[in-house]
C-alpha cells in the first residue's frame, strides 16, 4: 500500500526535533500498545505553568514519527492549558495532512502529551517528588492482550484489537 | 540512484522473451480463442501451447490445468468451488493459520456461511505438523488446504506427508503453491495432491494470469459461470497475452530453477548472516532448511517496520514489512502472530524476497546501510530505552 505522506511528514520523519529522555521530568505520559504498532512516551518540563522543555521516545510508524515530532514543537514554551488544547486536527493540519488510516497516530500525540500534563498536575497536587508515570490505556480488568484496542483506520473509532468490523462506521477490520 | 528490488514476493520484472511472446497477441494475433474463424485459431493455439508449458513445470497432464486470471482466483475457486459441489457429503474444512488472505479470507466467508472450519496451528518456524491434520479430520471434512510455501517467511510444508493423510482418509487435498511454483521444484503426482493454485507473476511472467490445476475426476463448481471457456470450468474472454507469457516464464523457470536457486539461497544467506552480525537482537524467521531460496524474513527487536521501509526506500532499498502500520487493516501480520512471535517484536518485520537478478553488490549495500536505521529508530525507541535499562 503506497504510502502517501506530505513533505512536511517526511521532513519531520527525517528530522525528528526534540527526541530524548529528560532525566528529572516534571511530567511523563505514555500512550498505545504493541498491538497496534505505536507507542509515544512524553517527558516535560514545566515552569511558570507553562512548557519549558518536551522530548519524546516512539516506537512507530513515519507518521507516529512526525506526529511526535510536530506536536512537541507547537507545544514547546506554550502555557500549559493552551498545549492541553492542541488537538489532533491541529497536528495534522500542521503537517499538511495524514493519511485517512493514520489520523489516529494524531489522536495518539495529543493523548500523550496530555498524559504528560496531567502527571504534573498528579505529582504537584499530591506532592510528589517525582511524577507519576500516566498511561494511556483502555480500562478492563482482563489481560491486556486481549483488550488491546486499536482505531479504525476508516473513521478512526477505537475498538477492541479483535473486533470482526467496526462497531461505528461498520467497515470490515480485518482486511488488509 | 541504483534501486535495489527486494520484494519479488509481491512483483517481479516480466522476463524479455516472455514480453516478446506476449505483444504479437495485443495487435496482430488479437483473436478470442473461441472464435471459430483462422485468427481465433490462432489464439487457440497459443492457449494450448502456453498450457503444456505450464502443466510441464507441476508435472501434470495439460488437461487437466484450467486458467485463471491469478492466484487469488485460483484459490477462491478451489475453496469455494469444492465447498460448493461437495457440501452434500460434509460441510467441514481444514486449513492453516498461516495461508494468504486469499485463503484466510476465502475460508471465513465459507464460515459464516455455516461451512465450520479448522485453522490448524504451525510450530515456531511456521510449519504445519502433519499429525495435527489427522487429529482435525472429522467424518464430515470435505477438504484440506494447506500451502505449499509460505510467501512472508519462505517456510515449505510438508505437503507429502499431509497427502499421504489425506488420500488415506478419502478427502481432498488443495495446495495453494503460488510462493513455490517456479522456485522449487513441484510434482503434483510426487506431491499427491488433488488441487494446485499457481500464478505466473511469481516467477518473472506477467500480472494477469494463473491456474487451478486439479486431479481428473474433482468437479468444484466454477467460480464464473458464463461461456463454455476452459471446457466449461472458467467462463470468461482468456488474457491470451497474459497466458502466452505466464507460459513462456514457466518454460524458462524450469530450464533455470536450480541454477536460480542456488545464487538466490547464496545471496540470502549471506544477506540474513550480514544483518543478524551487525544488528543485535533480530529474530531470524522461517525454517532454517526448509525453506524458499529467496526469501530472508527477520524481525528487528525494539523498532517498526514502516518506518525502517521509509528509510530504506531513501537508500533506494525496496523491501516489505508485515508490521500493523503497513497493513490496511492496522493489524500484524496473522502469520507471526500464529508461529508464536510476540506483538511488539512482529512490528519490527522486514520482508526481503529476493529475485534472479539481485548481486551480492545488492546484499552488500543493505547490510550497509540497515544497521545505522536501525541505531538511529532505537535511539528514539521507548522499547529499546525500556529493555536497555533493565
Amino acid at each position: 500500500m503506497a504510502m502517501k505522506y506530505s513533505e512536511t511528514v517526511m521532513e519531520h520523519f527525517r528530522n525528528p526535533r526534540n527526541v530524548g529522555e529528560i532525566p528529572d521530568a516534571d511530567g511523563i505520559g505514555e500512550v498505545g500498545n504493541p498491538q497496534c504498532g505505536d507507542i509515544m512516551t512524553f517527558y516535560i518540563k514545566v515552569k511558570d505553568d507553562k512548557l519549558d522543555d518536551v522530548k519524546f521516545q516512539t516506537f512507530g510508524c513515519g507518521a507516529a514519527i512526525a506526529v511526535s515530532s510536530m506536536i512537541s514543537e507547537m507545544a514547546k514554551g506554550k502555557p500549559l492549558d493552551d498545549a492541553v488544547a492542541i488537538s489532533n486536527k491541529a497536528v495534522a493540519e500542521a503537517l499538511g495532512g495524514l493519511p485517512t488510516n493514520k489520523m489516529h497516530c494524531s489522536n495518539l500525540g495529543a493523548d500523550a502529551l496530555r498524559a504528560a500534563i496531567q502527571s504534573y498536575r498528579d505529582k504537584v497536587a499530591a506532592n510528589l517528588a517525582e511524577p507519576p508515570r500516566v498511561k494511556v490505556e483502555p480500562e478492563t480488568d482482563h489481560d491486556h492482550e486481549a483488550e488491546a484496542v486499536c482505531h479504525c483506520p476508516y473513521c478512526d473509532l477505537e475498538n477492541p484489537s479483535d473486533a470482526p468490523y467496526c462497531t461505528s462506521c461498520g467497515k470490515p477490520l480485518d482486511t488488509h | 540512484m541504483k534501486k535495489i528490488y527486494m520484494d519479488h514476493v509481491a512483483a517481479a520484472p516480466v522476463l524479455d522473451e516472455a514480453l516478446n511472446a506476449m505483444l504479437p497477441y495485443f495487435k496482430d494475433n488479437f483473436g478470442n480463442p473461441s472464435s471459430i474463424h483462422s485468427l481465433g485459431e490462432d489464439a487457440e493455439n497459443a492457449l494450448t501451447d502456453s498450457r503444456e508449458k505450464v502443466a510441464a513445470l507441476i508435472g501434470a497432464d495439460p488437461k487437466e490445468l484450467v486458467f485463471t486470471s491469478c492466484g487469488t482466483e485460483s484459490n477462491n475457486y478451489a475453496l469455494k468451488g469444492v465447498a460448493l459441489a461437495y457440501q452434500e457429503k460434509g460441510r467441514h474444512i481444514i486449513t492453516s493459520s498461516v495461508e494468504h488472505f486469499s485463503i484466510m479470507h476465502t475460508v471465513k466467508a465459507l464460515e459464516k456461511q455455516g461451512f465450520p472450519i479448522t485453522y490448524l496451528p504451525v510450530d515456531s518456524t511456521g510449519m504445519v505438523d502433519p499429525a495435527e491434520v489427522a487429529k482435525a479430520i472429522t467424518p464430515s471434512t470435505i477438504l484440506v488446504s494447506v500451502q505449499l510455501a509460505n510467501p512472508e517467511v519462505g517456510t515449505i510444508q510438508p505437503i507429502k506427508e499431509i497427502a499421504g493423510i489425506t488420500k488415506e482418509r478419502g478427502i481432498l487435498f488443495h495446495t495453494d503453491a503460488v510462493a513455490a511454483v517456479g522456485h522449487i521444484p513441484v510434482d503434483v503426482k510426487e506431491l499427491g495432491v488433488d488441487l494446485l493454485s499457481l500464478a505466473g507473476n511469481t516467477f518473472y511472467g506477467p500480472k494477469g494470469a494463473g491456474a487451478l490445476w486439479m486431479r481428473r475426476g474433482v468437479r468444484p463448481a466454477p467460480l464464473l459461470d458464463g461461456g463454455i471457456q476452459e471446457n466449461g470450468r472458467r467462463a470468461g474472454t482468456e488474457n491470451v497475452p497474459a497466458i502466452v507469457g505466464m507460459g513462456v516464464a514457466a518454460q524458462i523457470a524450469a530450464k533455470e530453477m536450480a541454477s536460480r536457486a542456488e545464487k538466490m539461497s547464496k545471496l540470502r544467506d549471506k544477506l540474513i548472516k550480514g544483518i543478524t552480525g551487525n544488528i543485535e537482537e533480530v529474530l531470524v524467521l522461517g525454517h532454517p532448511i526448509q525453506r524458499l531460496p529467496g526469501t530472508a524474513s527477520v524481525a528487528v527487536k525494539y523498532i517498526e517496520g514502516e518506518s525502517v521501509l521509509l528509510f530504506l526506500d531513501m537508500e533506494g532499498v525496496q523491501v516489505a514489512s508485515g508490521s500493523a502500520c503497513i497493513s490496511r487493516s492496522l493489524k500484524v501480520s496473522h502469520v507471526m502472530l500464529a508461529m508464536g512471535v510476540e506483538a511488539a517484536t512482529a512490528q519490527g518485520s522486514l520482508l526481503f524476497s529476493l529475485g534472479k537478478d539481485n548481486t551480492e553488490e545488492d546484499v552488500d549495500r543493505v547490510i550497509e546501510v540497515l544497521p545505522p536505521i536501525i541505531k538511529r529508530l532505537r535511539d528514539m525507541s521507548p522499547l529499546y530505552r525500556k529493555a536497555k535499562k533493565g
